[in-house]
């Protein structure tokens, strides 16, 4: 079994980790009744003994003493860290895997990047290094940030290039929340796209999100939980939403739906390689199967059921359902439309009570209405995990590669050029050191090329397919 | 390269108490080759050469006489396909004078594996260098034959290897290789060699069986040697990959209308040429049967002589619970459609270079790709112009 390591920056970053810890937690309790530290859990999660103080030697077998998550957590105020040190989670924290400073990053990608990654760089290489010390295999890390701000977007992004230094072997799996268009912080736009250079170029995979589409959804599943249309069939408290129940016992914060969904798409990412199934999907597979052009890693991402349904035995109609959404609009992590569309891949993993007929089924049901580039009309993954998430009898994540991020990158751009034109705000940036304005325009080309190869597999899509001649063999 | 299904494979065997695996004889690694054929093929190959081919070495010095090797593999993957690529060629260096025949499980057409189509011409390409011959199972029809033929509702792997295992018996396991014979083979991969590929541009080997059908089917049934034999005769020459739906219109072609220039034009459609053939039968009254059906000239390749082109194996035991049945191991057209099918996929990705920089961040460049595209037409050529 191989290991990951989650490395949360920023405020955004951390709350949402510390939400998904809270669900890794309680999903290994659930499935791990004997409390036997197994395989399972030491993908996320170390066993020490801390009874004699400090922190033991790692644990390998037997039952669980104390777990520690394999996480780096990161912030350059002390809030949100300071304030999960306070929390039920604090013993799964070790102060050793913290790095804060008090003075934050001013939401300026300059001061996190530039800055406090030259101020912090090797004391955050050291505490990876230690972190990778305590795996056996690490295969992954998971990066999880906010591309708006200054801590997150610009020391999120200097994380992701220390990473590709010293550990070019392992994966780089990050998790983007992308301001909303009327975002509160006015140089978001610039942060974003400077943030968006670095993504580009050094992830294997990106797993966009966008604010909006979680306020949507959140509000989509009050609406049907307060309207009694679902009446008692809707457990309120499901894990993907609510944190009732859960270690936390402070009220409920208004981000916090808003990050459990999140969360839960990293725990089905890796539930396939965290538990058995019949059809197991390894990390690794997902970059290799999803990504034909190594700037093209953007996947959007869609989880369903959003809130389930109380009965177990689902018939088959529920089930099919469940694929449906998949693939509507308003069950997207991000704005985005992938039905009208052109897809380059799509992988669907699916936890729980499912076979693989009904997979088979479901993706020659869907085919039809969903746009495939010509040079991979099958280009379909699947993974099928036997393990179900808590409360859940099953459930699906729908990664997609897919030509409908380019509005959300378009965008971003257009609010860019705004600020930029007017040479507004830049100063605040300019006089950090290692700055330059050509940073600047580096990063708007950067953004451009991106669009610009979306626009090119666009282009191919409808029109006549010609397959390319094949070689000929001179008889 | 993952445990999970090694430590399933040994306890497995061990529970059915009859036979275990050597405890020593296995290797695995923590990280899989995530569906990357150039992972497999030039990281954990080279990797972890010097300790699998200890194990194999270990192995082989147990044996009073090495017939050969028969390897194992899928080739959608990354692990089976690239590290199984790369040991066949260890093996061929190793001992060059042994049979190495690779068992090769071909991908459902969609699935499981985006990149399927890139890893099989890679794998495909290799092994026609370092192989002897290419014994092929198609998902497929392994699948369909589960459906239609098994009558098993709900399909899991576990049914499709099932189904793969008995074809598998019901070639390797003993028979008289001779008329008349006293022994049973003592080299059963030489002889397959010997009889099945004359040539070393025609490896690809594929099997049919008949009949096929759920146990408790079996008390209820009865066969006749000539109603199998017809059958299995008519899904050779009408490439039918089970006994059901057989185009039995079909027909081989007139010899004496042939033209050489126009030879393969002049074939009927969907006609099956063979380069040639084995049939194997086990059970009663065996020996009464007539295969002169087989024999038939216009069934095979105008280059070789059709006494050489066709033998049969023959024991009187019955095998597996069938009181009569037979197999037929054919290196004909059988895997033309399959072949060209996958080729062609892959080429349309590679003309647009999707993927490619997977495969070049482990070391397998765009003419390496080449090469082997070029290897497999060449292949397509000449099964296509029997």
């Amino acid at each position: 079994m191989t290991q990951s390591v989650v490395v949360q920056v920023g405020q955004c970053g951390n709350q949402v980790g510390c939400r998904f810890w809270d669900l890794a937690l309680r999903e290994h309790a659930a499935v791990n009744k004997k409390g036997i530290y197994d395989e399972a859990l030491s993908s996320f999660f170390r066993n020490v003994d801390t009874r004699s103080g400090g922190d033991g030697p790692d644990i390998y077998k037997g039952k669980i003493c104390s777990l520690k998550a394999r996480a780096l957590l990161i912030d350059m105020e002390e809030g949100v860290v300071n304030e999960i040190l306070q929390g039920p989670l604090r013993d799964v924290f070790d102060s050793k895997q913290l790095i804060t400073d008090v003075s934050g990053s001013g939401n300026n990608w300059a001061v996190g990047h530039k800055l406090y990654g030259c101020q912090y760089g090797e004391n955050i290489v050291e505490k990876l290094r230690k972190t990778a010390e305590h795996c056996d295999c690490l295969q992954c890390f998971f990066i999880i940030h906010s591309m708006g701000g200054g801590t997150g977007s610009g020391l999120g992004t200097f994380v992701l290039n220390l990473l590709e230094d010293e550990f070019p072997e392992v994966y780089r799996f990050v998790t983007s929340v992308y301001p909303s268009g009327e975002d509160d912080v006015i140089t978001s736009p610039y942060n974003s796209v400077l943030a968006m250079k670095e993504l580009n170029e050094h992830a294997d995979c990106v797993l966009p999100i966008e604010n909006e589409s979680l306020f949507e959804i959140v509000n989509k599943i009050h609406q049907m939980v307060n309207s009694g249309k679902l009446g008692s069939t809707v457990k309120q408290n499901s894990m993907i939403t609510s944190s009732t129940g859960s270690a936390k016992t402070a009220q409920e914060k208004p981000f916090d739906a808003m990050n459990n969904i999140v969360a839960n798409l990293l725990l089905n990412l890796t539930s396939s390689a965290r538990f058995e199934g019949s059809l197991n999907m390894d990390l690794n597979e997902i970059s290799m199967n999803l990504v034909p052009f190594p700037r093209l890693h953007y996947l959007v991402s869609s989880l369903t059921p959003l809130y389930t349904l109380a009965d177990v035995n689902v018939p088959s109609r529920r089930l099919d359902q469940m694929f449906s959404d998949a693939f509507s609009r308003d069950h997207q992590l991000i704005q985005a439309d992938p039905k009208h569309n052109l897809y380059l891949a799509c992988a669907l993993l699916v936890r729980g009570n499912v076979q693989l007929s009904d997979l088979r089924r479901n993706i020659e049901r869907l085919k039809p209405s969903l746009h495939f580039v010509s040079w991979n009309q099958e280009g379909w993954k699947t993974g099928l995990c036997s393990v179900p998430p808590v409360g859940h009898s099953h459930s699906l994540l729908a990664l997609a590669n897919n030509t409908c991020v380019k509005p959300t990158f378009i965008e971003l751009k257009d609010r860019f050029m705004k600020l930029y034109k007017k040479k507004a705000h830049l100063h605040h940036y300019l006089h950090i050191d290692g700055m330059e304005q050509s940073c600047f325009s580096e990063a708007i080309s950067s953004l451009s090329d991106l669009i610009e190869e979306y626009n090119e597999l666009d282009a191919t899509k409808g029109g006549p397919r010609t397959d390319p001649s094949r070689l000929k063999i001179a008889v | 390269m993952e445990p999970k299904v090694i430590s399933q494979t040994l306890s497995t065997a061990a529970r059915s108490g009859y036979w275990k695996y050597d405890g020593r004889s296995h290797f695995c690694q923590k990280q899989g080759s995530g569906n990357n054929w150039a992972n497999g093929y030039s990281v954990h190959g080279p990797k972890h050469k010097e300790v699998i081919m200890d194990l194999v070495q270990r192995e082989a010095e147990k044996c009073d006489r090495l017939g050969g090797f028969f390897t194992i593999m899928s080739m959608a993957g990354g692990t089976g396909s690239g590290l199984g690529a790369f040991v066949t060629q260890c093996l061929r260096d190793a001992f060059p004078s042994s049979f190495i025949l690779n068992h090769v499980i071909w991908p459902y057409g969609t699935g499981e594996v985006i990149v399927q189509n890139y890893n099989s011409v890679l794998t495909l390409s290799h092994l026609y260098q370092s192989s002897d011959a290419l014994l092929v199972h198609e998902n497929d029809v392994i699948h369909k034959i589960c459906a239609q033929l098994m009558n098993i509702k709900q399909i899991s792997f576990r049914d499709v290897n099932q189904v793969i295992a008995h074809q598998l018996g019901s070639v390797f396991q003993p028979t008289y290789t001779a008329e008349g014979g006293l022994h049973y083979s003592r080299n059963p991969l030489g002889d397959l060699m010997e009889m099945l590929v004359p040539h070393p541009e025609f490896k690809m080997l594929g099997l049919r069986n008949i009949p096929q059908m759920p146990e408790n089917f079996l008390a209820y049934s009865t066969f006749s040697w000539p109603g199998l034999i017809k059958h299995l005769r008519q899904m050779l020459i009408a490439n039918a990959k089970m006994e059901e739906g057989i185009d039995w219109q079909v027909r081989p072609p007139c010899l004496g209308s042939s033209i050489p220039s126009s030879h393969s034009t002049n074939k009927p459609l969907h006609f099956n040429t063979s380069v040639a053939n084995l049939v194997i039968l086990r059970g009663k009254d065996m020996h009464s049967v007539d295969l002169g059906s087989f024999r038939d000239p216009s069934l095979y390749t105008s280059w070789l002589n059709p006494q050489d082109a066709f033998n049969a194996w023959k024991t009187p035991r019955s095998f597996n619970k069938y009181e009569k049945s037979a197999a037929l191991v054919s290196n004909s057209q059988f895997l033309l459609k399959p072949l060209d099918s996958v080729v062609g996929k892959a080429w349309n990705m590679f003309a647009s270079k999707a993927y490619i920089h997977q495969y070049t961040k482990f070391g397998i460049q765009e003419e390496d790709f080449l090469d082997s595209f070029t290897a497999l037409e060449q292949v397509i050529s000449s099964y296509s112009n029997l």
